[in-house]
């Protein structure tokens, strides 16, 4: 069954998120899902680019009491 | 996805260019880029099992950039190795000329290699030089 996961990225900088979601997909079964939260605008507009390149999908994307919410799931 | 062949070419020990050379290798290599990078000079030093990891920042930024919680630039660069498929080499000749040997450098790291290598597997790519 697909698993909900948090990423905790906060209060890091570029590229800082991107490798915490990075190692959280590494752990990721196929269909899951992860929520990185970030307060990097860097990253918040790096993250789906990469999301685009690798070829997962971007569930979501949007900044929340100044917290990114970004959901990514793993589609292979 | 179009894979860019990427090859960074490290030579200097202040932080501002070790931590962008480690954020191009880094975030190359997830992007599923082909990077490799060549360690010599200044930035060489870095590498050998337990030298410094802090590097003097070279201006006003590098100066901001340490009171901040950045990404170390040695923690980017294994990363590069661990999370992409990024090769990371020493400089033979800046081996020579530190004494340094194989087993002195991080676990990360090839094997020494010279100029004509890496000019030659560079061929078709880029080259970077921080």
């Amino acid at each position: 069954m697909a698993e909900n996961k948090i990423i905790d990225g906060r209060n890091t900088f570029c590229p800082g998120p991107l490798m915490e979601l990075i190692a959280g997909m590494k752990q990721a079964s196929v269909g899951d899902v992860l929520e990185l939260l970030s307060t990097d605008d860097g990253s918040a507009a790096d993250v789906p680019a990469w999301v685009s390149k690798i070829g997962y999908e971007l569930l979501g994307h949007e900044k929340v009491e100044g917290v990114w919410h970004i959901k990514v799931r793993k589609t292979k | 996805m179009s894979v860019a062949k990427i090859s960074i070419m490290v030579i200097s020990g202040s932080l501002e260019r070790l931590q962008m050379a480690a954020m191009v290798a880094s975030v190359g290599a997830v992007s599923g880029d082909q990077v490799t990078v060549f360690l010599s000079m200044n930035a060489l030093p870095y590498f050998i099992k337990g030298h410094s990891a802090t590097a003097p920042a070279e201006g006003a930024f590098g100066r901001t950039m340490e009171g901040k919680n950045v990404p170390p630039f040695l923690e980017l660069f294994q990363k590069a190795t661990e999370f992409g498929d990024a090769k990371i080499f020493p400089c033979s000749m800046a081996m020579d000329v530190l004494s340094a040997k194989g087993e002195d450098m991080e676990p990360y790291l090839g094997e020494p290699i010279g100029l004509t290598k890496f000019l030659t597997n560079a061929e078709g790519g880029q080259i970077l030089t921080f």
